[in-house]
């Protein structure tokens, strides 16, 4: 086998052993199943109730914004198994191995990209059940999926690269946290970014959450009709590519580096 | 023939912490060397460059022939390693387990099952092959480490605390494994701070303290670096010390243990001298409970060549 044949095989083993890890661990299921479900539920009853938009149904706006946060709290998930894989010696039997070191990385990624497409098809039809419609073709609305999975998949790297570099569940889960809310709440999630005070503003709209969410509900026709001002959300679809392009030419070398670093204590 | 396993002047720091201090190794094919010393001595640090999960900052090591640092990638194909923490995935039962170790060291699927299927019941393990390894005893999971390391039949294995935090019966299972293992030819690099596992496995013992070897040997050339037999016994109580001391100082030096009421002194002439030694004692009025003639154990070859016992120092292993 060639460099590239042993990195694809070995990545189909450790994407198979965590595929084997989720059907079995019922928090892990719980992640990529009954969250998005809550999520859906509570934010399409609670707020979906509480606030009016002009010429359109709230319920609709928010359900692409609950999309991008679940992925973004459900990565914690995978973050959080990865520090308890490094405490227990499994990366040590992987690194003595005559296995592609990037397989570990590869394998762990791939696998949240499927956890990742089974809460979207949870998500996306519990939302269907509670009133949300796809009001594009249905080439958009399969580019809008395609553009949730491919920030999803590289959201994962980040996560992946904050926990190698945390390494205790214990810490990871604080930093997480800390995180990963401000990440969705200062976006265009729930509230008009353009209503926010100076920086924030800057900030929100800029944020790669945003720029995705507004994205999604472009390509599935879910946007408001008042067109947000601002040039990163004007452009939200080339903006979001470029984002998570972007996040993947960073973390996914950093991640590499990080895996290697906490593996050779 | 080349030693199978071969370390020469090997230093790691850790910031400021000097794990190895010029450990020199050498381990002749098909046999067994035993790495004795307390947590923290610098065991696991060598086991880890040996297996290439780390660099040394000094020195250099072989191993089957290959540098453990310019040739690692090839030299994993061809060594096993089993470490104090199982490291077996929880979720998997005991056959998935063995399947992507085989897997990952490239068998190909139809091998790797079948390897699994072999060393599970090598191991005793057939009847829980199955079952997740999160409903394993401890002394299975060591079992089911070990088979992984040994999925791919390589010649040189490590092992590093392999019975570590075991309950006795399971020690003494994994011990008959490993006896086995070791009359097929392999040859293995054990690492313990039990003596008793030391003397029964191994064929020779290094004795590690910060960071290097201090002292290389078979079982019984380091018993005898210690001296010859010696008189052991316990006394009624704690007043009973001073006079045991005083009467036993003409053999040599008088070692006590004042919360166990033991008393050590090294003799020559045997059983006579316990006569002697009992009928001195009885002169100062000691009372004895218990006395007995000896050879030193290993704890004593320790306790004499680093001034603390095996067991005293408990810093992390790292």
């Amino acid at each position: 086998m060639n460099a590239l044949q042993i990195v694809l095989a070995d990545g189909v083993t450790i994407t198979k052993r965590n595929a084997l890890k989720i059907r079995r661990a019922p928090d892990l299921l719980g992640g990529a199943v009954i969250l998005p479900i809550v999520f859906v539920l509570l934010f399409a009853y609670v707020f979906g109730s509480m606030i009016e938009l002009p010429g359109m149904s709230y319920r609709e706006y928010m359900i692409p914004g609950i999309f991008v946060q679940t992925i973004v709290t459900s990565a914690q998930i995978t973050g959080y198994t990865l520090t308890q894989d490094l405490q227990k010696g499994i990366f040590d039997r992987f690194r003595t191995l005559p296995m592609a070191p990037s397989a570990v990385l590869v394998g762990q990624t791939v696998c949240d990209a499927l956890m990742n497409v089974t809460s979207i098809v949870v998500m996306a039809l519990v939302g269907l059940a509670v009133g949300w419609r796809i009001h594009t073709s249905p080439l958009e609305a399969v580019l809008g999926f395609l553009l949730l999975l491919f920030f999803a998949y590289a959201f994962s790297w980040v996560t992946a690269a904050v926990a190698l570099a945390l390494r205790t569940p214990e810490v990871f889960n604080n930093i997480a946290t800390i995180v990963s809310m401000p990440l969705v709440f200062l976006s265009n999630a729930f509230v008009d970014t353009g209503r926010l005070p100076g920086p924030l503003k800057v900030v929100a709209e800029w944020n790669p959450v945003s720029t995705v969410i507004q994205a999604a509900r472009e390509l599935f026709g879910n946007a408001a009709e008042t067109h947000p001002q601002a040039w990163p959300l004007q452009h939200a679809v080339a903006v979001s590519l470029s984002w998570s392009v972007l996040i993947l030419v960073v973390f996914v070398p950093l991640a590499t580096r990080l895996y290697k670093r906490a593996v050779s204590r | 023939m080349p030693p199978a396993i071969h370390a020469e002047g090997l230093v790691k720091k850790y910031g400021d912490v000097v794990a190895l201090d010029g450990m020199d190794l050498s381990v002749p094919e098909g046999t067994v060397l035993g790495l004795l010393g307390p947590n923290g001595a610098g065991k696991t640090t060598t086991v880890r460059i040996l297996t290439t999960l780390v660099r040394p900052n000094a020195g250099h090591a072989t191993v089957a022939g290959l540098d453990v640092v310019t040739q690692a990638d090839r030299l994993r194909s061809r060594i096993g390693a089993s470490g104090q923490y199982a490291a077996v995935d929880d979720h998997m039962t005991g056959a998935e387990n063995l399947e992507m170790v085989g897997r990952l060291y490239h068998l190909g699927a139809g091998r790797s099952r079948q390897r699994a299927r072999e060393l599970l019941e090598r191991f005793d393990l057939t009847g829980a092959a199955d079952r997740p390894v999160r409903g394993y005893s401890g002394g299975m999971r060591r079992r089911l480490d070990l088979a992984g390391a040994l999925v791919a039949d390589p010649p040189v294995l490590f092992l590093d605390e392999p019975t570590t935090g075991l309950d006795p019966r399971a020690r003494a299972g994994l011990w008959d494994v490993i006896s086995e293992l070791v009359a097929g030819g392999t040859t293995v690099l054990l690492t313990t701070q039990y003596l008793e596992e030391a003397d029964r496995l191994a064929d020779r013992i290094a004795v590690v303290d910060h960071g290097h070897v201090i002292a290389l040997g078979t079982a019984d050339e380091l018993k005898d670096q210690v001296g010859g037999d010696r008189i052991e016994l316990t006394v009624a109580g704690a007043g009973d010390l001073a006079a045991a001391r005083h009467a036993l100082a003409s053999f040599g030096e008088v070692r006590i243990d004042p919360t166990a009421l033991h008393v050590t002194v090294p003799v020559t002439g045997g059983t006579a001298a316990l006569t002697t030694a009992l009928g001195l004692l009885a002169a100062e009025r000691v009372t004895v409970r218990d006395a007995g003639l000896r050879r030193p154990t290993l704890d004593d070859v320790f306790l004499t060549l680093t001034g603390h016992e095996v067991t005293a120092e408990k810093e992390p292993a790292r």
